[in-house]
C-alpha cells in the first residue's frame, strides 16, 4: 500500500509540473497585459510598468516559473490581480463549499444508480429493464443548464410541494439544516447528468458477472436472489463504476461552473470561471494545481479501492 | 451422521429421489429446445446414478432442474421427488430451502466456481447459517471441520483465503465442503473433475465416493467420460438428445450394453490394454439441433445400423426402473440390418425392448 502511494506521488510530479508551466506561460500567450485592467482611469505607461514589475510580470518566463514554485512550497500562491488578496486564502474558503456539493452529488447518484443497476440487470430484457433504460436515455440528452430550470420550478416553488432554496449558499459549519437546504437542488441537479451512465454501466458489468458460473455456484445454495445479487454479484461487478465514480468527482470538483454560477454559490468553479474572465492569472494558477492534486489524490484512492474491491489486485 | 427427518411423510417404497418423465423445454427464439425430454430415474440412499453423454445431451441442464439454476427461459415439467416430497412447480421460496441443504451440488471448474471476492469461510458458512440456522462462530468452527474432512492441510488458515490463493485441486475440495455444508441427502457432482488434471481427479472422485459411503448420501456423477463413471456407480444412464437411450445396473451395461451408441461412445475411449492399431473410434457426425428434431431415433443419422424403421418411429424406454433398459430398435448383440429395406422387425429383439436382466 505504502509503495503503491509512493508510485502514485511520484506520478503527480511531471503532472504538476506541465499543468503549473503552462499556467505561468499563460501572459505570454494571449494578448496585453494582464495588470493592465488593474489600472484606474488616466494612468500612465509608466503606471503600468511600475505594476509588472510589482507583480514579476516584466521578467522572463523561467525565471517567474521558479519564483512562482519556490513561493508555492512555502504556501503562498500569490496575489489575486483583482481584489489583492491572498489566493490561497480565496481557494481554501471556496474548496470546502465544491468538494460538499461534489460528494454530495456523487452520493445521491450512486444512491439511486446502484440499486437501478441492480435492478435493470436482474430483469435485463423486461418491462422494468426497458423502461428505466428509457427514462436513462431522456435524463441523459437533457443538459444541465436545462435540468436546473426544471429542478427550480418543480422543487423551488412555493406553490409546488418542496421549498428547497433556489439561490444563495450557508456554510455547513454554520447552519447544517440550511446548509442542506441550499446544497440539495445544485447537488441533484449535478447527480441527475450522472445517474443514467453510472446505472448503464453497473448494468452491463452485472450482466457480465451474472454469467459467471459462482453465481450457479450462490444460487444453487438456495440463497434469496436479492442476496445473491447484492451480496455475490454487485462486489465483482463495480470496477468501471468506481473508474468513473473517481473521474466523476474529480470533474465535479474542477468544473460545476453552470451549477455553482446558475444557484450562486461560491464555489471553486464559480471562482474559476471570474478568474479566467477578469484575466486573473495568479488566482487561475492557484485553483488548477489544485485541481490538479485533487484529481491525482482520487485516482490513488480508486486504487485502493480496487484492491478492498478484489483481493486479487492485492496479490499483484 | 443422523438425518433430520423429512416435513411430509415418506411412503416406505419411495426412493430417496425419484424423477418421473421430467422435461425442462427452453423458449429460445428459434423454437422450442427440449433440453431434457421426458427422463425417469430413483436413486436410493448410499447409491449412486451415473449421467453420461456428449456435451449437449441434457445431462447438466438434467442435473440444473433438480437444483433449480436452469436459465429463466426454461419450463420444467414432470415430476422430481425427494422422500417423496414434490419440487417441480412449487414456489421458489419453498424449494430454496431444499436447494443447498438436502440437494447439493460441485461444479464443473472450479477456477470459476468460487466467488473471487469472497473469502473461502463465508462462502463456505452462508448455506449453513441460511438453512441450518447456524450463528457465525458455530457456523465457522463447521466450516474448518468440513475443511479438515475434505483433506485441506492448515483449514483454519485456509478458511481466511481466498481462491485464488488455492491450487485448483484445493478449491475444488473447497466446493465439496461447500456442497456438503448442510448435510445434504444428495450429492450432484457436474463433471466435478473434468477441469483437473488426472492425478487430481482421482483424487477428487475416491473423496466423493468415500465421503458419499460414510455419510449414506445418494450421488449423481455427471459426466462425458464413461471410465469416469465405471466402477464408482451402481447405475448409469446414457444420455442423447435430451433423453435416456440405456439405463441399467452399472455392471450390467457395461457387460451387455445394447444402444449402439453406448457401442459407439465406448468405442471413444482410448484404452492401453488394447492393441495399438485399434484406435479409439470418433463417432461421425454430431449431435443433432435439438429444436429441429425429427420423429424418429435421434441418434439414427450417426448409427451404422440404422435403417427406415429408426428414422420413422423413436424407440422407447422401457419404464421398469432398476432393470437394464434400452431405447433401440436394433440393439448390440442382434443383427443389424444389412440395408435400409431391411426396414421391417424380424426378431423380438427389435422392438422396443424392455429386456430384463439380473439386476447387480
Amino acid at each position: 500500500m505504502l509503495r503503491l502511494l509512493g508510485r502514485k506521488l511520484l506520478a503527480l510530479i511531471p503532472v504538476l509540473f506541465l499543468v503549473t508551466f503552462a499556467t505561468t506561460a499563460l501572459p505570454d500567450l494571449v494578448d496585453g497585459s494582464p495588470v493592465a485592467q488593474m489600472l484606474g482611469p488616466g494612468s500612465t505607461p509608466q503606471d503600468l510598468k511600475d505594476l509588472e514589475h510589482e507583480f514579476g510580470y516584466d521578467k522572463s518566463l523561467p525565471v517567474r516559473y521558479v519564483t512562482w514554485v519556490g513561493n508555492a512550497l512555502t504556501g503562498d500562491l500569490g496575489e489575486s490581480l483583482k481584489t489583492r488578496t491572498s489566493v490561497m486564502d480565496g481557494i481554501a474558503e471556496r474548496f470546502p463549499v465544491t468538494l460538499e456539493l461534489a460528494v454530495f452529488a456523487l452520493l445521491m447518484a450512486l444512491i439511486v444508480a446502484v440499486p437501478l443497476g441492480v435492478w435493470t440487470a436482474a430483469k435485463a430484457g423486461g418491462r422494468v429493464d426497458r423502461v428505466i433504460g428509457g427514462v436513462s436515455s431522456g435524463l441523459l440528452s437533457i443538459p444541465t443548464f436545462v435540468s436546473v430550470f426544471i429542478l427550480v420550478y418543480f422543487f423551488a416553488n412555493p406553490k409546488m410541494m418542496l421549498a428547497f432554496k433556489p439561490t444563495g449558499w450557508e456554510y455547513i459549519s454554520v447552519d447544517f439544516a440550511k446548509n442542506i437546504e441550499f446544497a440539495f437542488l445544485p447537488a441533484l441537479a449535478l447527480a441527475l447528468a450522472e445517474i443514467p451512465q453510472f446505472q448503464r454501466l453497473l448494468r452491463s458489468d452485472m450482466l457480465a458477472t451474472l454469467q459467471e458460473d459462482f453465481i450457479l455456484t450462490a444460487r444453487s445454495k438456495g440463497l434469496s436472489t436479492p442476496y445473491v445479487l447484492f451480496r455475490h454479484a454487485l462486489r465483482p461487478s463495480s470496477f468501471s463504476l468506481l473508474t468513473v465514480s473517481g473521474l466523476t468527482l474529480g470533474r465535479l470538483i474542477g468544473g460545476t461552473v453552470i451549477v455553482e454560477s446558475y444557484f450562486a454559490i461560491p464555489g471553486l468553479g464559480q471562482g474559476m470561471y471570474q478568474a479566467i474572465n477578469g484575466k486573473d492569472i495568479p488566482v487561475v494558477q492557484g485553483t488548477v494545481v489544485v485541481i490538479a492534486l485533487i484529481y491525482v489524490l482520487l485516482n490513488t484512492l480508486v486504487d485502493i479501492g480496487y484492491s478492498l474491491i478484489d483481493p486479487r489486485v492485492r496479490a499483484r | 451422521m443422523a438425518e433430520p427427518t423429512t416435513t411430509g411423510s415418506p411412503t416406505p417404497d419411495e426412493p430417496l429421489l425419484r424423477a418421473e418423465d421430467l422435461r425442462v423445454h427452453l423458449d429460445t427464439p428459434r423454437g422450442l429446445l427440449k433440453a431434457v425430454d421426458g427422463v425417469s430415474f430413483a436413486i436410493e440412499r448410499g447409491e449412486t446414478l451415473g449421467l453420461v453423454g456428449e456435451s449437449g445431451s441434457g445431462k447438466s441442464m438434467l442435473v440444473r432442474s433438480l437444483m433449480g439454476i436452469c436459465p429463466s427461459i426454461a419450463r420444467i415439467r414432470g415430476s422430481v421427488r425427494l422422500d417423496g416430497r414434490e419440487l417441480v412447480g412449487v414456489p421458489r421460496k419453498e424449494a430454496r430451502t431444499i436447494w443447498g441443504n438436502r440437494i447439493a451440488m460441485v461444479f464443473q471448474d472450479p477456477m470459476t466456481s468460487l466467488n473471487p471476492v469472497l473469502r473461502i469461510d463465508r462462502q463456505l458458512t452462508e448455506s449453513m447459517r441460511l438453512h441450518l440456522g447456524l450463528g457465525k462462530k458455530e457456523a465457522n468452527e463447521r466450516a474448518i471441520e468440513l475443511l479438515t474432512l475434505v483433506g485441506i492441510p492448515e483449514p483454519l488458515k485456509r478458511s481466511r483465503s481466498y481462491p485464488h490463493q488455492l491450487s485448483g485441486g484445493m478449491r475444488q475440495r473447497v466446493t465439496i465442503a461447500m456442497a456438503l455444508a448442510c448435510d445434504p441427502d444428495v450429492l450432484i457432482a457436474d463433471e466435478a473433475t473434468t477441469a483437473l488434471d488426472v492425478t487430481v481427479q482421482r483424487q477428487i472422485l475416491d473423496l466423493l465416493q468415500e465421503i458419499q459411503a460414510e455419510r449414506g448420501m445418494g450421488m449423481i456423477l455427471v459426466s462425458h467420460d464413461l471410465g469416469v463413471v465405471a466402477g464408482r456407480t451402481d447405475q448409469i444412464a446414457v444420455m442423447y438428445a435430451g433423453r435416456m437411450v440405456e439405463h441399467s445396473p452399472t455392471a450390467d451395461l457395461f457387460a451387455h450394453r445394447r444402444h449402439r451408441y453406448t457401442e459407439a461412445l465406448l468405442g471413444a475411449v482410448p484404452r492401453l490394454d488394447v492393441p495399438r492399431e485399434q484406435r479409439p473410434r470418433a463417432i461421425p457426425g454430431s449431435p443433432p439441433d435439438l429444436i429441429t428434431l425429427a420423429s424418429g431415433c435421434a441418434f439414427a443419422a450417426r448409427c451404422g445400423a440404422a435403417d427406415d424403421l429408426c428414422r420413422a418411429q423413436r424407440p422407447e424406454l422401457g419404464e421398469d426402473l432398476g432393470t437394464h433398459r434400452f431405447a433401440c430398435h436394433h440393439p448390440v448383440g442382434t443383427d443389424a440390418p444389412a440395408g435400409a429395406d431391411a426396414a421391417s422387425g424380424d426378431g423380438a429383439d427389435e422392438k422396443p425392448s424392455l429386456m430384463k436382466e439380473t439386476p447387480a
